[in-house]
């Protein structure tokens, strides 16, 4: 059973992750679509950086390469969200909606974990992939002043950034047990996703304190960020693991509190 | 009328129906389905403020952005303050929401599931279904809407100059808007009669439409030569010059030739929608076909 072997969830996803992988090749069209619109996003992206620095040399204090720092994180981020988060979120929704979460439920393994990684979206890797390339060529542009240190800075801040980012999905998801259509926050969660384009610091306090402990965009996107523009304090690392930490058993909490509303398909 | 064609009047329903009759079908079945709309969109209120609070991030980040830049670059950008970019973007709340059309993505619903049989056997050219319902959608989204451009009224503190002309004009450029892209989008959806990966046409249009119609940044802040390009496409009439004519102090000759413009639009479009309907019917093959 779960909990003993601290490794499970990995095993878990990968094995999902391979069947999603040999389901997903059999569409490679797919693919070929996927390269084509991550690039037409990634363009977009770029076109609204250079008009913005048509018309300034910093924003904030950011500057175009930071900025493109910014960019890459976000679209790694989204990548990972589109991937694993954002597919199985919506399909839990749905199972909790028809009653077919008895399914998951009746398997020896956790709950909690299975819901999280039983759908995996293969293709969107490739926008993984993009964001990579371009923080890789924007760090190159900020002149070689990323060290070793700074990069596993990143590495751990991106972590606790993406876990941050599943509990908040996942404690949105849990509410279905109450409410059961909860489709149009999906809608929601990617138009306010937009605004981590940009660093959060930019945005007026309250909205820049909405966007940290309310959307947690601000630990997702521009923390990791600070971390490879070395503008991350260890106040701030402290307070992105202490949150995610403190997130992550408020949300095994609350699945567990939300299952005990669930009552099954022929219930 | 004949005995046996009652029982099938829409195959002959030029040379049988009055002319008044049709007159009289057609303001019916606006109205009708004015009320479907209505009825729907109070039905479910709470689910379309989410959407609508989701679609005000957009605009918000928008704003942000160039305000700041306006800030930092002495007051403005491209001419515009941080008040004058505020009234932009919350009168632009506003012309996103007369800019909901069908969505492209649901033509292939409509072939697929065979919901275009049934809008093939009424009377009236089925495009006349979709304008009406969306338009009765955007009578209460107006209204609901209004609590929305306050709050951000309160919070952004625009920069308002506006005299009884603009508001005029604003008020029949959003609904023009909103027939310009209709059409738009209905012959881009047609896509769907042609194939199932319609994604990456789709993905073009939008990209092309928000960098050119004035939804990312007004098009003063474009390069020359993308104002340019943004001249000679349809976009900037369904989202840039609605909002310029209730805010940019347009002169009277610019107000009414935007309108012209946009009727232009309407009429290319609607020979658009006729003839790629032409072509893409005969592709169709119902279900049970």
């Amino acid at each position: 059973m779960a909990g003993r072997e601290p490794l499970r969830p990995f095993v878990l996803a990968a094995r999902f992750f391979r069947i999603g992988a040999l389901n997903e090749l059999q569409y490679r069209a797919n693919f070929a679509i996927q390269v084509f619109q991550s690039a037409i996003a990634l363009g977009t992206g770029l076109a609204v950086l250079a008009l913005v620095f048509s018309q300034t040399t910093a924003l904030n204090g950011w500057s175009e390469p930071e900025l493109l720092v910014v960019m890459g994180v976000h679209i790694l981020m989204g990548g990972l969200i589109g991937m694993v988060i954002q597919p199985n979120m919506v399909r839990l929704m749905e199972d909790i909606r028809r009653g077919s979460l008895d399914f998951v439920l009746t398997k020896p393994d956790d709950a909690q974990v299975l819901v999280s990684v039983r759908d995996i979206q293969v293709w969107q890797a490739v926008d993984g992939l993009t964001g990579a390339i371009v923080i890789v060529f924007a760090v190159a542009q900020l002149g070689g002043a990323v060290g070793l240190g700074q990069a596993l800075l990143f590495g751990l801040a991106f972590v606790l950034g993406g876990l941050t980012i599943y509990c908040f999905w996942l404690i949105l998801t849990v509410g279905a047990f109450w409410v059961v259509r909860i489709d149009q926050i999906v809608e929601l969660f990617e138009g306010v996703y937009q605004s981590g384009r940009w660093p959060v610091t930019i945005y007026p306090g309250w909205l820049q304190v909405s966007l940290t402990f309310l959307v947690p965009i601000a630990f997702a996107v521009t923390v990791p960020a600070q971390a490879l523009t070395g503008r991350l304090t260890l106040g701030t690392l402290a307070l992105a693991a202490g949150f995610a930490i403190g997130l992550m058993a408020f949300t095994r909490w609350w699945w567990r509190f939300g299952l005990r509303r669930y009552s099954g398909a022929s219930a | 009328m004949a005995n046996g064609l009652a029982s099938r009047p829409e195959l002959d329903r030029d040379r049988f129906v009055p002319r008044a009759g049709l007159v009289r079908g057609w303001v019916d079945l606006y109205l009708t389905m004015f009320r479907v709309a209505i009825l729907n969109n109070i039905q479910y209120r709470v689910a379309n403020y989410f959407y609508m609070i989701g679609m005000i991030a957009e605009p918000v980040i928008y704003l942000v952005v160039w305000s700041t830049i306006a800030r930092q670059e002495g007051g403005e950008v491209g001419g515009l303050t941080p008040g004058q970019l505020a009234a932009y973007y919350i009168v632009w709340t506003l012309v996103r929401q007369m800019n909901i059309v069908f969505t492209v993505y649901g033509w292939d619903e409509r072939i697929r599931e065979g919901e275009l049989s049934a809008m093939l056997l009424q009377p009236l050219f089925p495009i006349h279904r979709d304008i009406a319902f969306l338009a009765g959608w955007k009578l209460v989204t107006i209204v609901m809407w209004l609590p929305i451009a306050a709050v951000l009224t309160l919070i952004f503190s625009p920069a308002l100059d506006v005299r009884p002309i603009d508001v005029a004009v604003f008020a029949v450029a959003i609904w023009g808007a909103y027939l310009v892209r209709t059409m738009l989008y209905w012959i881009l959806g047609m896509a769907s009669f042609w194939t199932t990966r319609g994604g990456p046409i789709f993905q073009l249009m939008f990209t092309a439409e928000l960098l050119l119609s004035g939804r990312l940044v007004p098009l003063s802040l474009l390069p020359d030569w993308a104002q340019r390009l943004a001249d000679v496409l349809p976009f900037k009439w369904t989202f840039g010059y609605p909002i310029d004519a209730l805010i940019g102090q347009l002169p009277t000759g610019e107000l009414v030739g935007g309108l012209a413009m946009q009727l232009l639009w309407i009429v290319v479009g609607v020979i658009g929608v006729r003839v790629v309907w032409r072509v893409a019917i005969r592709r169709y093959s119902a279900v049970n076909g």
